[in-house]
């Protein structure tokens, strides 16, 4: 059973349509005692990492998650802004501490763009390539080149490059799109707006064992 | 490398599916449901949903129907159509849409849009504007109210308001070129992507993937959004709902 924590983001229904689609189950967890229960962990986001923190200790998920994921092992999903509150800080708001579980800060992204590029430049907005790294259990079999929907200003950028599960390329500047360390991943693109790929990065995570 | 975004642009009024040429001539062409599945079908890069039915007057917005889409969809969402608040916003983000648009409401008030952008992040907050070709030679006026109340305001001067409040995109909705399939007005493209750096995507006049093309040579990545050539095929432009990116056969 996967639950897909909610503090009030707009993807959890996306979510776990995809679950469904790929008969995984899946349930939208609205209180920290439910938990148990649930073998994995998605934490979604959509928005800005004060408002996801504020609504995350204001649940009083904060502790319960400390135990499931980091005491007990249970291996985590953070999506989008989810990924960003993996860390320590974040420039954005930046007033609020994350979970601390990947070591790394949040920094909006830095624009690298060459004089005479004409085009977007931040937000960060639509389908990119990704360069996966070849362990990476969430990444397998995915069309990397066709990559995956992007919708974000900010990025995490992990303490340890070996925490780098993903990287992704704009405005010149090559930043970590996906981080693991040991059961916890998160994942900056939105895999459940990116059709095949998300389905597949959604279904790995699901699936995979430690080897 | 980003990639420009091909987004399928449709219409709602009452509820159901609908089409015009230059803003008028308003034609029925189905059930908005069944478009998103035939979508969701062809993996489209996002999916933008203009309610031009919403009035302050008389017709809210229609958040059952919404929620409906947004259930359904399996592609980036954006909505507009009688955005006026940060509530409204809020609870469509929360709905599932990605990306919120709004146009009269921000020109009235661009400080809405910053109130918006930081409820909701400014990467989902686009500012739409419906322009015609004004009489002076690479000038634009803007419009309210779906073309018929003419905005006071500069056009360039507007988006750069908009991105200084913190939008995350710049919507330009053609409403010379809307329905006629002759090509994006380029002039226009060109003219707001020298005045902003947050991502623009272009509306009206699509009638092939060579326009798009056309766009991206033009402009660089950009949004490149159609109605009528996603939902009409043909001269006589028989409802089929359809898809293309520039590049593929």
């Amino acid at each position: 059973m996967i639950g897909i924590i909610n503090y009030g983001s707009g993807n959890i229904l996306a979510i776990q349509n995809v679950f469904r689609s790929l008969d995984v189950e899946s349930r939208v967890v609205n209180s920290a005692s439910e938990l148990n229960a649930c073998h994995r962990i998605i934490l979604p986001g959509v928005g800005a990492y004060d408002a996801t923190m504020e609504e995350l200790d204001a649940s009083g998920f904060r502790e319960a998650l400390e135990i499931q994921v980091k005491e007990k092992g249970k291996p985590c999903l953070g999506v989008c802004v989810g990924m960003q509150i993996l860390g320590s800080t974040s420039e954005e708001g930046g007033v609020r501490r994350g979970l601390g579980w990947v070591k790394g800060a949040v920094k909006k992204i830095p624009d690298l763009a060459k004089e005479g590029y004409v085009g977007p430049h931040l937000p960060h907005m639509g389908w990119n390539a990704i360069a996966p790294s070849t362990q990476s259990p969430l990444f397998s079999g995915v069309d990397a080149d066709k990559g995956f929907y992007f919708l974000h200003s900010y990025y995490f950028e992990p303490a340890e490059p070996q925490h780098i599960d993903a990287s992704v390329e704009y405005l010149g500047f090559r930043f970590a799109c996906a981080v693991r360390n040991e059961n916890v991943f998160g994942v900056q693109f939105h895999p459940e707006k990116s059709h095949d790929n998300g389905i597949l990065v959604l279904k790995n995570f699901a699936e995979y064992r430690d080897g | 490398m980003l990639r420009s975004r091909i987004i399928p642009s449709l219409l709602l009024h009452g509820g159901d599916l609908v089409k015009t040429v230059g803003f008028d001539n308003e034609v029925y062409v189905g059930d908005p449901i069944n478009a998103v599945r035939i979508f969701n079908e062809k993996r489209v890069d996002e999916l933008a949903i203009f309610d031009i039915g919403v009035t302050p007057e008389a017709t809210a917005i229609d958040f059952d129907l919404l929620q409906d889409i947004a259930s359904q969809a399996k592609m980036p969402l954006a909505y507009g159509g009688g955005v006026r608040s940060k509530d409204e916003a809020l609870k469509l983000v929360k709905m599932g849409f990605e990306k919120v648009s709004v146009s009269s409401a921000a020109i009235r008030q661009p400080m809405l849009l910053k109130e918006i952008a930081l409820a909701i992040g400014s990467q989902s907050v686009a500012f739409c504007l419906d322009v015609r070709r004004a009489k002076q030679a690479g000038k634009y006026d803007v419009f309210q109210s779906r073309g018929r109340v003419r905005v006071d305001a500069d056009l360039v001067a507007l988006c750069k308001t908009a991105e200084q409040c913190g939008v995350g995109e710049i919507i330009l909705n053609s409403i010379d070129r809307d329905g006629t399939m002759s090509g994006y007005d380029l002039d226009l493209a060109k003219l707001v992507r020298a005045s902003v750096r947050c991502p623009m995507t272009v509306l009206g006049g699509a009638g092939s993937v060579e326009h798009m093309a056309l766009l991206e040579q033009a402009v660089g990545v950009v949004g490149a959004a159609a109605g009528s050539m996603f939902v009409f095929k043909g001269k006589n432009r028989a409802v089929l709902i359809n898809y293309a990116r520039p590049g593929q056969s």
